[in-house]
């Protein structure tokens, strides 16, 4: 027998346990829930090793790793911890992947840069747990006190005889034993870690991801599978009125033509209305798709424009909003200002355009309900699966992918319950729902889209004495709820109330904004807009007081302190607790002066070329950026270096917090360069990536140097998959005017150097 | 019926000749190394090689395809030790890994027809090719240790 078989009864008791806790949406958090961190989360974080590890006779251990990977390394990261403090063997050690279920698991919502900094404790925990079990097994065994046998690689050794005996031999008895508690667990020392903090493990997919054996949602293959695609609604709320399939039916390999029934808006995570071609092969089920004739009824949202949004937003930002902060007396102190500035900044709606467009496969049989799927959140795709087919939790499984790229498109799986619909139409056999590139950019949860409008009263000195920021844009909560029209506390939280500024008068205004389509969220979220729009206004007060950005900048972030979240009516604080995580201006300050230093600032460049220079925290994570351009006199610019600085505390995997630095980096430099959805009678105007344009290799930087500062395996740990984004639109957008002396306000960058 | 040789096995196909031979290596052959990403050859995911050249599966019909041999990313190297392969991981090139396949297949048509590309040379082969993770720095690198390990 091994640890698999106790691991299933242990199972059992674990769901029996939390059987009847609320799937409330973790996110959705404020303070006065006195839950922080993974405990705000649904389902909270589970530490037990029989959950998560399996040894085997031979001694391979199987780690369980229950988030979903999407490149930013969490299959290597969340098992390397728990196989450092097991005092395991790496190259013996095998990586699962959970299904959807949080009961066992705990919390799997893959998102909001949670992972490492919700589980390292709990996974450092179980992995010390089955060390603990491990030694006292081999101690039993020798008839010897625990307390002298020590894991050492994969060994049990008795300390006085020099005694050893393998994991494998005593799994099965230590699989036996009861779980110590936490409190009866020793952790490892720092000192005494094998891979945490070093960097020097490869990723475990990285030979199934060069040799074309990975397994993404798209790659998904079962015996006697057939293969659908989706014409939906090209508006959002829109309804099939009729439809004709006969043409699509005689394209050879069609089977069958399904209606997928509309949602009422808000239509949360649920599929869109549309029309499913199910064929023999995914070529056949396109071909289907364009003879079918469909007449949509479109909806409400049919006027939707995004010229006529944009200076509709615009026009609000120039009005009064519900203050959301306020200090001092912004309007006497702007009246009284030797100089004041006003700005209006722009960034449109976005795609997130992961790589592997969306995907999904089901299958139904004996009532049960099987789905394999790229998912962020399996748990949500299970339970949004089960309710639309009116199935039990229990008769659903999800099984996780990986996914080829997520950027929180994923985490929505309309898709999956689409594959389950489609399923239930051809009993038994599987069915994969893949989506196009077109259905993904046309189709999406889009990043909102924004004006932002900024004021500020100078002193004589240039000092500022007085910030006014307006911010307005929809929600992502009109996902769930028609009337919301106001930024969310998550929203809010996302560096715009939080702006750690030391300006005596300061107030930041929301007025309201109405979505029109489904606004998600996209790798760092209302991040985006608030740094572009802050860290921007920034160089420009500098530049109107004639003085230096980056001493500007950290002179506005002012002395080293740390501001209580609640102080600046953050209600949110990304989960955590306002008290393990205020914001630090110190480290806020250390960032921007690290890449700075790296970036050689204040060096002497030929005409045409500049540095830029932006910090911004978000995510628990304080990250600056400085981008090097050179503008020639057509307005062609090219990216020579980028050095960017992240204090995210301890780095538990270096290596994957660098690529995800070097990542965002790339991403960043898109979003402000060529990134933009637009909307006519409300449908998506781009089709593909020759009209929603993404960075290619030949606009990249030359060098991206990353520059992480040195944390405390004690202290807090922060995130990593999106605060590497916000800074790097508006640190290029900086180094453009320093280069050129043209201020860009309104995002993408696009052909407005060369007009 | 089309007649192709795909990774050195011979095969033959009597279904539509105007499919995209990407839908018939990942549907039809099950063979899902080679990916699908915007079927319109903006973005590289499904990169092959035709009698050796580059080409774009997704635009690439299974009659055009006729008499010709077909190299995927399965069978660029039967171990998974080709140079480019090997620099990827030594590197950490892949994040989530989706592009990859297309990126190496690229890569490796450069590195026939040039032996040590210039960073101009790399840019100009591999700018069809979307990474939206943003690991264009790494790829570069591993183009160039693989070109240096070819070489030695």
């Amino acid at each position: 027998m091994g640890a698999n078989e106790l691991s299933r009864r242990e199972f059992l008791k674990v769901t029996a346990a939390a059987g009847g806790l609320a799937l409330s949406a973790g996110w959705t958090h404020v303070f006065g829930q006195e839950k922080f961190g993974p405990d705000s989360m649904p389902n909270g974080a589970v530490d037990n090793p029989l959950v998560f590890v399996s040894i085997a006779p031979n001694g391979i251990v199987s780690i369980t790793c229950h988030r979903a990977e999407m490149g930013q390394g969490v299959r290597t990261g969340m098992p390397l911890i728990v196989a450092d403090e097991l005092e395991a063997d790496w190259s013996k050690v095998r990586v699962l992947q959970a299904p959807g279920d949080e009961l066992r698991f705990g919390n799997q919502d893959t998102d909001g840069s949670r992972s490492t900094r919700h589980f390292f404790m709990p996974m450092r925990r179980c992995g010390a747990a089955a060390r603990a079990m491990l030694e006292a097994a081999a101690a039993a065994r020798w008839g010897v006190p625990a307390s002298e046998v020590e894991a050492r690689n994969h060994e049990l050794v008795h300390r006085g005889s020099g005694r050893k005996l393998g994991f494998g031999a005593v799994a099965a008895d230590a699989a036996k034993l009861p779980v110590p508690k936490p409190g009866e667990l020793r952790l490892k020392k720092p000192e005494e870690f094998r891979y945490i903090g070093k960097g020097r493990t490869r990723i475990v997919d990285a030979m199934a991801m060069t040799t074309g054996r990975a397994v993404y949602g798209q790659d998904v293959v079962l015996p006697d599978m057939h293969f659908a695609v989706v014409a939906r609604s090209p508006v959002y709320g829109g309804k099939v009125a009729s439809f004709d399939a006969a043409a699509a039916m005689k394209v050879p390999g069609v089977v069958k033509v399904v209606e997928i029934k509309d949602t009422a808006i808000p239509s949360a995570f649920q599929p869109l209305a549309g029309v499913a071609v199910i064929a023999q092969n995914t070529w056949a089920a396109m071909k289907g798709r364009e003879a079918l004739s469909i007449k949509w009824d479109p909806g409400a949202n049919a006027a939707y424009d995004s010229d006529a949004y944009r200076a509709a937003l615009t026009k609000a930002a120039n009005g009064p909003g519900k203050q959301i902060r306020t200090a001092g007396d912004v309007d006497a102190a702007l009246k009284s200002a030797a100089k004041q500035l006003k700005a209006d900044y722009y960034v449109p709606h976005l795609t997130q355009a992961s790589m592997e467009p969306p995907a999904a496969t089901a299958r139904i049989r004996g009532g049960k309900c099987e789905v394999w799927s790229c998912v962020q959140s399996p748990e949500a795709a299970r339970n949004d699966v089960a309710k639309r087919l009116g199935l039990k939790r229990e008769d659903v499984t999800v099984h996780v992918t990986l996914l080829g790229g997520g950027f929180g498109r994923k985490s929505k799986a309309d898709y999956a319950t689409e594959a389950a619909l489609l399923a239930k139409e051809l009993p038994g056999k599987p069915v994969k729902v893949v989506w196009t590139r077109t259905d993904d950019l046309q189709h999406s949860f889009y990043h909102t889209v924004s004006a932002e409008h900024l004021e500020a009263g100078l002193d004589k000195d240039g000092k500022p004495v007085a910030w006014l920021h307006r911010s307005v844009g929809p929600t992502l909560m009109a996902l769930f709820g028609p009337d919301n029209k106001l930024e969310s506390p998550i929203e809010l939280g996302m560096g715009l109330t939080n702006v750690p500024f030391a300006i005596p008068n300061l107030r930041v205004e929301n007025p309201e904004a109405a979505a029109h389509t489904r606004v998600g969220w996209y790798r760092a979220v209302s991040n985006i807009p608030h740094a572009f729009a802050i860290q921007s206004f920034v160089a420009e007060l500098a530049h109107a007081a004639g003085r230096d950005p980056k001493d500007y900048l950290l002179e506005l972030l002012g002395p080293p302190r740390q501001i209580d979240p609640r102080s600046v009516n953050d209600t949110w604080n990304h989960g955590e607790d306002p008290k393990l995580y205020p914001v630090d201006t110190g480290r806020l300050r250390t960032v921007a002066e690290t890449a700075a230093k790296a970036a050689r600032w204040g060096r002497k460049l030929p005409k045409g070329q500049g540095l830029g220079i932006a910090a911004h925290y978000s995510f628990v994570t304080y990250v600056a950026a400085v981008v090097e351009v050179a503008v020639d006199t057509k307005g062609q610019l090219q990216i020579p270096r980028v050095d960017i600085a992240i204090d995210c505390g301890a780095q538990i995997n270096p290596e994957r917090v660098r690529a995800q630095m070097e990542g965002a980096c790339i991403m960043g430099l898109g979003n402000a360069l060529l990134g933009e959805i637009s909307f006519k009678a409300g449908r998506v105007q781009q089709t593909n990536f020759h009209d929603y344009e993404v960075l290619r290799m030949n606009a990249a930087p030359r060098a991206i140097h990353v520059h992480m500062i040195p944390g405390d395996y004690g202290a807090p740990l922060g995130g990593a998959g999106e605060p590497g984004v916000p800074p790097i639109a508006p640190a290029l957008c900086n180094a453009i005017f320093a280069a050129t002396g043209r201020r860009i306000r309104q995002l993408p960058i696009r052909s407005q150097l060369s007009a | 019926m089309v007649s192709v040789t795909v990774n050195g096995t011979a095969r033959s196909f009597d279904g539509d000749a105007d499919m995209p031979l990407l839908w018939y290596l990942r549907d039809v052959l099950q063979m899902t190394g080679t990916k699908f990403g915007c079927g319109q050859a903006l973005c590289g995911a499904c990169t092959v090689h035709l009698d050796g050249v580059a080409v774009r599966a997704c635009q690439t019909q299974m009659k055009v395809a006729d008499g010709k041999s077909v190299t995927t990313i399965e069978g660029l190297d039967a171990k998974g030790q080709h140079p480019l392969q090997v620099a990827w991981r030594e590197l950490g090139v892949p994040q989530c890994g989706y592009c990859q396949s297309g990126q190496i297949m690229q890569a490796a048509a450069l590195l026939k027809e040039k032996g040590s590309p210039s960073d101009a040379d790399i840019d100009a082969a591999m700018s069809g090719n979307i990474c939206r993770c943003g690991t264009y720095t790494r790829i570069k690198a591993a183009i160039k240790r693989a070109a240096t390990a070819k070489g030695a």
